[in-house]
């Protein structure tokens, strides 16, 4: 009985330190503090370079946070949150009022077609590459590998890289219904396990577990998305209203610095948006 | 057939069964081990993580599980408590509490990630509670909720209804019976309740992306001051918890020792709830020992 | 006058129980109304599919292609969930079936027939597997069951019969335990008047113990299926994921909740694609209820 009534007495506590504290840091929301929610592909570099960034502004709090693209732009819409992190263009993801909010592009990242160790093939043309994601070419054997059957392993519908993917390869025909994996890593183990996979991976996720294939003798290397040799790229986009703080203007200020972008965008495997001789528009057209 | 033949093919096809049910389970909980316990060292255990860096180690992520399990089990137990003594000692028997029970049931079916973004919308949001540990632990109270009920309520009915009788022949009431006899009798079979759930804390994910969030900032751990930003004791910080990191160096993570830490990760988490369970199943011999006043 | 007010006034006894009356009637409300809210949450949610998108409940229910975001030819969007349906319905059902077995024999082995000391540690081995991300089952999973299956079985190794092994030993777990609460909950005196009557050890397992415990048992299996339909994580990795009508157990499919797990983060709230995935819970929930009241119903048949 005494327990119980501890525990009662315990939680109520809680629950009020709770509510104080969270009236405390609604108070304090306006001035100092940023949120940015969106794709878990971007998190890793915006969480970083909020981290370096708070330890010169101390009195500013960024939290930095995943649940995907859709959440992240759909929760800015709402005005939830500062800023959406997004892998696709706000023009591209549905239900969004591209025209309400503001884009700026902080990296580009290349994507590759990414095949099993065992398919016996480093180089595909473009043609064959859209056959095989159409479910037209099914064996290996038909485009000079080994006599094994191809395993597609798609990305989720609606996912950046696949946006990407089938904007600079399928050129309009739709891929066959197959595996459809949500991340990177996911992906990455798959291929290197099954006899025969053969899907895409961001640049910076390829390893010796698995093949990444040359597209018509071009290789996926940072110095080819650089001049668009390689097609198949795309950029990283945090997206905020119209009209922002201060505090956000200069930390978005700060993505596109020579430190951030000389420095992290590198060593995160993402390619600085400073390097870019060219440029695409939300209809992955080339423009100058 | 001969009933003695039969009963000695039956307890053999169950010593069959159990010996496979022991070999499958000690098969995976060896091969955690051994891939993970090799990488844990000090270095892991005391050190923050990297995101691209070589050598980043679990301490934030340890200790916001941790955190997290306590900041759940206060939210969770005293409710789950209240409505097992209500559904096992008052509940009158009718379809009301058919349907109760049903509900209950039906609610630990949800996915975790809709139970996530439920919470993500109601307490992240429209509450403004943010990404905080707060909010996570309340979104584990979701999952919890129901099996630590249930246990709670089989707990407490599993006790001989002679134990009830004779509470209610000293002239008790029936609430002082319940926990003064009842109670203290069940509290082993409770520890249990507490134990698994516990584990589902541990190894939840899906659910604390949406509530706890999946960054764990920089926490001061000698700023005792739990209104303060940066201290460890902060229920309205962002956390993310050791599941949730395992699976974010798995799905996302460019670390070049990704698989290290995650395998290291899992082999820590199944110590730490062993650890747990030694500690829970000890505090409860104890409190079952003195609420009892058995040897 | 003061006798007379000592017995009208409210005995101590009287109050505490109206005390501990309120108290826990207190917190089964507290949980009768955060499951209603969740519940309206989801229904108000998934049923915007058919109020706002008019999306034919039928179609939603009898085709099988999935694609929210486009048009099919028919001029409606593609919104057919009955390859996830179908999908799973069999990977929990086939899981439990699997896991029942296994889980009542532990159970019996930790109640009756087993020495005190090997209880004591398959009950920790038991509580020690409920705590593994399901990430990590996943991956063991991916590692280790679906080349043994690939093997075995041919095909790629993803599919159905993957996603059953790995779940059913995510729910064994939990089975067991509900299972061992449940067993232990019979009287002792009646598993020992049987055995006083001479009965074999396992006719009193079966004819007293297992039949005065069968509504526990139910309700374990029930938790168990709740576990397996509601996994995402590990599931995805080994059942392949991929929308098509499952033809055997070794052809790639997807569940309901794997495809709402992946696709909730990429849609945005308020458009079709994001209210199908919501329709996919409430099927979830429908189904799960469907199972709830059919094993009860099993079960009430089986008594005696």
């Amino acid at each position: 009985m005494i327990k119980i009534k501890k525990l009662a007495i315990m939680t109520s506590a809680v629950l009020f330190a709770g509510t104080v504290l969270t009236a405390c840091g609604v108070s304090s929301a306006s001035n100092d503090k940023i949120t940015a929610v969106g794709s878990t592909a971007l998190q890793p570099l915006v969480e970083e370079a909020a981290n370096d960034y708070q330890k010169e502004h101390k009195n500013l709090s960024i939290t930095v946070q995943g649940g995907g693209s859709g959440t992240g732009l759909s929760q800015l819409q709402s005005r939830a949150v500062t800023i959406g992190n997004s892998d696709v263009f706000a023009e591209n993801q549905k239900g969004i009022k591209s025209k309400d909010i503001v884009d700026h592009q902080v990296a580009v990242v290349g994507i590759t077609p990414v095949v099993n160790k065992g398919v016996g093939i480093k180089n595909i043309s473009m043609k064959n590459l859209q056959k095989i994601f159409e479910g037209k070419i099914t064996n290996w054997k038909q485009v000079g590998g080994k006599n094994i059957p191809i395993e597609v392993i798609n990305r989720v519908k609606g996912s950046g890289t696949r946006n990407t993917f089938e904007a600079n390869v399928m050129d309009g025909h739709s891929t066959i219904k197959a595996q459809e994996q949500d991340s990177n890593g996911t992906v990455r183990r798959i291929i290197a396990t099954t006899p025969g996979a053969i899907s895409y991976l961001s640049f910076s996720f390829v390893d010796k577990t698995i093949q990444s294939l040359s597209i018509d003798n071009v290789k996926p290397t940072d110095k080819n998305v650089e001049t668009n040799a390689w097609k198949i790229w795309s950029y990283e986009h945090m997206y905020t209203a119209k009209k922002v703080s201060d505090d956000t203007k200069k930390f978005l200020a700060y993505m596109n610095s020579a430190e951030v972008q000389k420095g992290l965008v590198k060593k995160l495997g993402y390619i600085s948006i400073s390097d870019m001789k060219v440029k695409k528009d939300a209809n992955n057209k080339v423009i100058n | 057939m001969n009933p003695k033949v039969v009963n000695k093919i039956a307890t053999g096809v169950i010593y069959g069964l159990v010996i496979l049910v022991v070999a499958i389970l000690a098969a995976l909980i060896g091969y955690i081990l051994v891939t993970g316990v090799p990488h844990i060292s000090w270095h892991f255990l005391t050190s923050p993580a990297q995101s691209f860096l070589a050598g980043g180690g679990i301490r934030d992520q340890l200790f916001n599980s941790i955190y997290l399990l306590v900041l759940t089990l206060i939210i969770s137990f005293p409710i789950a408590l209240g409505a097992g003594i209500y559904l096992a000692e008052y509940a009158p028997k009718n379809w009301f509490t058919e349907i109760i029970k049903t509900t209950i049931e039906v609610l630990s079916s949800l996915p975790s990630v809709v139970v996530g973004l439920f919470c993500y919308l109601l307490f992240v949001v429209q509450m403004r509670m943010g990404f905080s540990i707060l909010s996570g632990a309340i979104a584990l109270t979701f999952f919890n909720l129901p099996l630590l009920t249930r246990n709670i309520e089989t707990s407490l009915e599993s006790v001989s209804s002679l134990q009830r009788e004779a509470g209610l022949s000293l002239g008790l009431s029936q609430w002082k019976t319940i926990t003064g006899i009842i109670l203290p009798a069940a509290v082993p079979g409770i520890i249990t309740g507490i134990i698994l759930s516990a584990g589902r804390v541990f190894g939840e994910a899906a659910a604390l992306i949406y509530t706890a969030g999946q960054s764990a900032p920089f926490v001061d751990y000698t700023n005792w001051n739990i209104f303060s930003d940066t201290s460890f004791l902060n229920p309205l910080r962002p956390a993310e918890t050791l599941a949730v990191h395992i699976w974010k160096v798995n799905s996302e993570g460019i670390t070049p020792d990704a698989n290290a830490i995650s395998s290291g990760s899992s082999a820590v988490l199944i110590i730490v709830i062993l650890l747990f369970n030694i500690f829970a199943h000890w505090i409860g011999n104890r409190l079952y020992k003195k609420m009892t006043s058995s040897k | 006058m003061e006798i007379n007010k000592k017995i009208l006034m409210p005995s101590k006894e009287t109050r505490q129980e109206r005390f501990g009356r309120t108290l826990s009637f207190i917190s089964i409300s507290a949980i009768v109304v955060l499951v209603a809210l969740i519940l309206y949450f989801i229904i108000s949610k998934g049923i915007s599919t058919f109020t706002d998108n008019h999306v034919n409940l039928w179609d939603f229910i009898s085709r099988q292609d999935w694609s929210p975001s486009t048009i099919g030819k028919d001029g409606k969007p593609e919104v057919g969930a009955l390859p996830m349906i179908v999908t799973s319905f069999s990977v929990t059902f086939l899981s439990a079936l699997l896991a029942t077995p296994f889980a009542i024999a532990a159970g019996i082995y930790m109640t009756v027939i087993g020495p005190k000391k090997s209880r004591g540690f398959l009950q920790t081995v038991i509580e020690l597997l409920v705590g593994i991300p399901s990430v990590v089952y996943g991956f063991i999973g991916l590692t280790i069951i679906v080349p043994i299956v690939r093997t075995l079985f041919g095909g790629t190794g993803f599919g159905i019969l993957s996603a059953t092994l790995v779940l059913f030993v995510m729910v064994l777990p939990t089975i067991t335990s509900l299972t061992v609460d449940s067993l232990n909950a019979v009287p002792k005196h009646l598993s020992e008047a049987s055995l006083a009557l001479g009965a074999t050890r396992w006719q009193t397992i079966y004819k007293v113990i297992l039949r005065s415990a069968t509504p526990g048992i139910l309700t374990a299996i029930i938790f168990g299926m709740a576990r397996a339909f509601g996994e995402a994580l590990a599931v995805q990795m080994v059942i392949g994921n991929a929308i098509l009508m499952p033809k055997n157990l070794i052809t790639p499919s997807s569940t309901l909740t794997s495809q709402l797990t992946t696709g909730i983060g990429n849609t945005v709230m308020g458009t079709l694609g994001n209210n199908a995935l919501w329709s996919l819970a409430l099927v979830l929930l429908l189904m799960s209820l469907f199972f709830n009241i059919l094993v009860k119903l099993i079960g009430k048949r089986g008594k005696f």
